[in-house]
């Protein structure tokens, strides 16, 4: 059994009121979203805020609209479960829909939001762990010690991005939306990450993050979100590959990307995605070749750690395959990609 | 705090930090709702809220004011104010398919089923399938499991059911023979 410990529960029900809320409460406070990924590291003991301030009542962070441009604006407190349901968002953006759609179990995913998924405390095997587990082992660097049990003498936290929704964001371009006492401010979502394992987004205290912007993406755009995991439902990513491909006149691909997570502190772009797939026709052997190249990059540049669960070398080895499964499902119209 | 459980709304005393499973179990002496790995892994936990399975162990009880929960306790009686007779019939197909060893992951295995056939009268296989994908059964008696929902669905199609296990295992063995 695993108990809570105290907080005092505040339930806001306007935007304006959780900011004044949290200025009021500084540093004491913690934002809950859906509640799947605080209350169990409350649970064990990994955050013992006096104060819990719950979103769930705030309207204003509901729901997913399109702006004039073409701009789909999803709420931070949409559900993931609406998100991978969304005909918008599977039409836009299918490699967020696919992403979604595996992130956890179905009860999780209706609890769950877009925001929160985003927001997601980076993940280890050594810290996500009950307050008892990690006093047995005399705790780690991202909580309570002074030891890294994941890189032997490390001083950095190497804790992984573990959202599935991230990455694939990452592909599209995303823009966030941040509301703190000092006003609204907006980052695209490449900017926001940090390569540190203990905080690994540039949210200060006291900030909210209010929605996700997507641009518009082209008629010929495809997308796809492959996910290695022990199981076929539930688990967090042993890897996550998401992808996307922007074709134009005569199956030629006009922009790729490639973004992979569960590996370290922050997702990671294979930089030269882009230049190799653009110009290469879907279905040829120079479309193949350049996949085929991407898989073998991806895996020299991605180093597995001992961080998440499983077998490394399988991990690393498992890279270009997801890498290649998951640009041929895109190229396909397919996708999700996954082993069970 | 109010919470309307299984139709009735109950006035209960808890602090803040006590989870929607740990009122509906030490305050109303609900248990059939079950505390397993109290972080959102198995779903023993799951109850209906608003008619949609939820892991009970993640919802802070007083986020769930103003909800309609539905327990394993309330599926039977609400079955039959609804002009229903005998159980609920996700309850008698577990009960015919021997749907369970241990029971543990019963109730809410039953309510994901319930609220899949509730949305879904007709579900495929791989909806069924998708629908438990939160529910574990540690004692991997999954088929049984799965067999008992498509048992439901194709008596609504007006087609063959499942066999159940024994009755395969006894397929072509004459009186007697051991």
């Amino acid at each position: 059994m695993l108990r809570l410990p105290r907080f005092e529960l505040r339930q806001p029900t306007s935007l304006g009121e959780a900011v004044t809320l949290l200025r009021e409460e500084g540093a004491g406070a913690m934002v809950m979203a859906g509640g799947t990924d605080l209350l169990p590291n409350m649970k064990h003991e990994l955050f013992t805020p006096r104060v819990v301030v719950s979103l769930g009542r705030v309207p204003e962070l509901r729901g997913i609209t399109r702006d004039p441009d073409g701009t789909l604006v999803v709420g931070a407190m949409a559900r993931i479960a609406e998100i991978a349901s969304s005909e918008s968002v599977r039409k836009q953006a299918p490699a967020l829909a696919q992403a979604a759609g595996l992130v956890a179990g179905p009860q999780l995913r209706r609890a769950g939001t877009i925001g929160g998924n985003v927001l997601l405390d980076t993940r280890c095997q050594y810290y996500n762990q009950s307050y008892f587990w990690r006093s047995a082992l005399g705790f780690c660097l991202k909580k309570d010690g002074v030891v890294c049990h994941v890189v032997a003498g490390g001083s950095r936290c190497v804790a992984a991005a573990s959202a599935d929704c991230a990455p694939a964001l990452m592909t599209l371009g995303a823009v966030l939306e941040i509301v703190g006492a000092n006003g609204h401010r907006t980052v695209a979502i490449d900017e926001f990450w940090l390569g540190d394992g203990i905080v690994n987004r540039r949210l200060a205290v006291g900030e909210i993050l209010v929605a996700i912007r997507i641009p518009p993406t082209p008629p010929g755009h495809r997308g796809a979100y492959g996910k290695l995991r022990e199981r076929g439902s539930i688990d967090f990513p042993l890897l996550g590959v998401a992808c996307r491909l922007d074709v134009g006149d005569g199956d030629r691909v006009e922009h790729g990307d490639l973004v992979l997570t569960a590996l370290a502190a922050r997702p990671k772009r294979i930089p030269q995605a882009a230049s190799r797939l653009v110009s290469t026709r879907l279905g040829t052997e120079e479309f193949r070749a350049a996949i085929d190249e991407l898989g073998a990059l991806a895996h020299r540049q991605c180093h597995t750690l001992a961080n998440v669960p499983g077998d490394q070398e399988w991990r690393r080895e498992m890279i270009p395959v997801y890498v290649r499964r998951t640009l041929q499902a895109a190229a396909a119209g397919n996708g999700p990609v996954h082993h069970v | 705090m109010h919470l309307k459980v299984n139709g009735d709304v109950h006035d209960v005393d808890a602090p803040d930090h006590w989870t929607l499973l740990e009122v509906l179990r030490y305050r109303l002496g609900l248990t059939g709702s079950k505390q397993g790995c109290d972080k959102g892994d198995c779903g023993a936990c799951t109850v209906l809220v608003d008619g949609e399975p939820m892991i009970s162990c993640l919802i802070l009880a007083r986020e769930a004011e103003g909800r309609e929960i539905v327990t394993i306790e309330g599926l039977w009686p609400l079955h039959l104010a609804r002009g229903g007779e005998g159980p609920d019939p996700v309850q008698d197909a577990f009960d015919r398919y021997g749907a369970l060893q241990c029971g543990f992951c019963q109730s809410g295995m039953i309510l994901s089923a319930r609220a899949l056939l509730d949305r879904t009268p007709s579900p495929t296989d791989e909806e069924i399938a998708r629908a438990l994908s939160g529910n574990l059964c540690r004692c991997t008696g999954y088929t049984q499991i799965l067999q008992a929902v498509q048992s439901i669905v194709a008596r609504a199609r007006g087609v063959e059911p499942p066999r159940r296990s024994w009755e395969a295992a006894n397929v072509g063995r004459q009186a007697g023979e051991r």
